[in-house]
């Protein structure tokens, strides 16, 4: 079961990075799109290797079944024979190398940090089975105010969306 | 059995029997559930249908098939030719993958998760990126105009279908689909009868989203030719039909586990014994059903015009003839496997009464126009399942704090909804009017 599981991490991991690179060079925005997708879905993966299963499903329900098929859907009213001779890519080499050093250190420090947490000790199997349950409890009760705080930020972006889109075809 | 499989891989084998068997016979009931709806259909317009192949046209899926498999594939010369090849896979993978957690009888289920309704949804709103990829990779305006259609239409009905489906699991505080039978039955009503709403908002986002008619308009063929299917032809086309009508399974299955009672017999607290027997009058129902339709399909045997129909219906009687057998055996057989095969009998007979009302209702209704369609879902479809998830947790209060009975306490939620659609409707009669004379 150990290795089983193992495999599978490492199929997911690989997968996940592989499509992010393969994301990032391609230079048709479709397949850059369905390679997104493969990104979220690994991660998904690798969130039910962990046993969080309602993050799992949650992953690909908002985000591949929500968030990307709008994505795709704006995607496609783009003229892609345009877009593809266009220069897509800026040369600006040194500011990205800045920022990528930055946020490298930035990842090493957060690994430091967290580094006692890396001893893996065997995964504790007695995790309580109702996940969607755990996760509810925990943002109704010891959660609540950040969790209301991010509603009402979601609502008032969602109205501002509906009045600006109203505002432009008036 | 128990020997000869090492005990290590033992609880893979069963999902894994039935995985095969779900693979293998889907597109044999899909094939069928077509000539069904070709024979609804020409009994509903007073024709005969297909009447050619076999008797009555039984041989007509598999005749169908063949053709199909024959054809030419063609790849457009513009197309992009990996997602093209990439596209019908997603959209058959994802059908077929939703079955693995649907609960067909107590007994037959290839995994019983805990996110199992959250699974099905999940995975067959990811079948959409077969339709829009393959509409896209097509490279024509027909097949890219249904897949911008078909995504918009998904995403809009997706949220009205998935809040009807939020009022039941808060009645069953369950997302299991073992557990949601499970509570229907000890709460002794069908949820279709205790959210009337619920059940009515999921037919109507249900056909919607396995873009059926009247909401057909990816594929509208007086518009648009095939939709997002227009360049696909041969093998490839009919994977997008396979997992067209699998999908209508799937959303019948939903229906069936949360709204009808799943595997549930009808009148599951009426006990009354045949004289002399422990045998219960509604469970000998199934078999005695099975047995006329035997019986008929003999008597019209010999009046079949050529020797090879005569063959082939007898062939069908025996088929009944089994079928029937078995159902009456599970009777004198133990409960748990009695349950199992009586379970699998009624919940594939909501199925397929479901997916009745789906052919009904195509044949019925016209087509509605795009704008229509929008407005339908956005501004009717979606309110009404808002409020009917508030007036469920206004039910379930009163439940817990005034100890009203299960059905009782649904009743002011049901009419406080009803008064909601007949505002909304009314309300939106005159936009309609508005904007036709602005020449919208």
């Amino acid at each position: 079961m150990q290795t089983l599981n193992q495999a599978l991490f490492i199929f997911f991991a690989v997968l996940a990075v592989a499509s992010a690179i393969l994301m990032v060079t391609r230079r048709n925005i479709v397949h850059s799109a369905v390679f997104l997708i493969t990104t979220l879905l690994s991660t998904a993966g690798i969130f039910l290797l962990l046993e969080a299963e309602f993050l799992f499903i949650v992953q690909i329900i908002l985000y591949v079944g929500g968030i990307m098929v709008l994505f795709v859907f704006v995607i496609m009213l783009v003229n892609l024979d345009v877009s593809m001779r266009q220069v897509q890519f800026n040369r600006q080499w040194f500011v990205a190398g800045a920022l990528s050093l930055v946020l490298a250190l930035q990842f090493l420090f957060a690994i430091w940090v967290g580094r006692g947490a890396l001893h893996l000790h065997g995964t504790d199997m007695q995790i309580a089975p109702k996940n969607t349950e755990a996760v509810a409890d925990a943002l109704f009760s010891h959660y609540m105010l950040p969790f209301e705080i991010a509603s009402i930020l979601l609502l008032v972006a969602m109205i501002g969306a509906v009045v600006m889109a109203k505002r432009r075809v008036g | 059995m128990g020997h000869l499989i090492p005990p290590s891989i033992m609880p893979f084998v069963l999902p894994v029997v039935y995985a095969v068997v779900i693979v293998a016979v889907l597109p044999l009931l899909a094939g069928y559930i077509v000539l069904m709806e070709r024979k609804v259909m020409a009994d509903m317009q007073a024709r005969l249908g297909p009447m050619r192949v076999g008797p009555h046209g039984l041989l007509q899926p598999i005749a169908d098939a063949v053709k199909l498999l024959l054809k030419e594939d063609i790849i457009p010369d513009k197309a992009d030719r990996l997602m093209f090849w990439f596209a019908p896979l997603v959209s058959v993978t994802m059908a077929l993958l939703a079955y693995s957690a649907l609960a067909i009888g107590p007994a037959f289920q290839i995994a019983d998760l805990n996110i199992g309704l959250l699974f099905i949804l999940a995975v067959s709103s990811l079948g959409i990126y077969g339709i829009v990829l393959g509409g896209w990779a097509s490279n024509s305006h027909y097949s890219l105009l249904g897949a911008l259609r078909s995504a918009a239409q998904l995403v809009s009905y997706e949220t009205a279908a998935g809040l009807a489906l939020i009022s039941v699991l808060l009645l069953a505080g369950s997302l299991s689909m073992k557990d949601i039978v499970q509570a229907q039955s000890d709460q002794g009503v069908w949820f279709g009868f205790s959210v009337p709403f619920g059940f009515f908002i999921y037919l109507v986002g249900s056909i919607a989203e396995t873009n059926r008619a009247p909401f057909d308009l990816p594929e509208a063929e007086s518009e648009l030719v095939a939709g997002y299917m227009t360049e696909y032809s041969g093998f490839r086309w009919s994977l997008y039909f396979l997992a067209e009508y699998a999908n209508m399974v799937i959303v019948a299955g939903i229906a069936t586990t949360l709204f009808l009672g799943g595997w549930l017999r009808p009148g599951a607290r009426y006990h009354e014994h045949i004289p002399g027997t422990g045998i219960e009058w509604l469970d000998a129902l199934p078999a005695l059903l099975t047995l006329g339709v035997a019986l008929y399909s003999l008597s019209l045997a010999p009046k079949q015009p050529v020797k090879i129909q005569k063959i082939v219906m007898v062939l069908v009687a025996v088929l009944c003839l089994g079928v029937a057998g078995i159902l009456a055996g599970a009777l004198f057989a133990p409960p748990a496997v009695m349950q199992g095969i009586h379970g699998a009998f009624w919940f594939m007979a909501k199925v397929f009464a479901y997916i009745y009302a789906f052919l009904w209702i195509r044949f019925t209704f016209p087509r509605y126009r795009f704008d229509q369609l929008m407005r339908l879902g956005w501004r009717f479809l979606i309110p009404l399942a808002l409020v009917n998830v508030i007036g469920v947790g206004v039910a379930i209060v009163l439940r817990q704090q005034l100890a009203w009975g299960p059905i009782v306490s649904l009743i002011p939620t049901t009419l406080g909804t009803l008064g909601v659609a007949m505002f909304l409707a009314k309300d939106d009669a005159p936009t309609v009017a508005a904007h036709l004379v602005d020449g919208e």
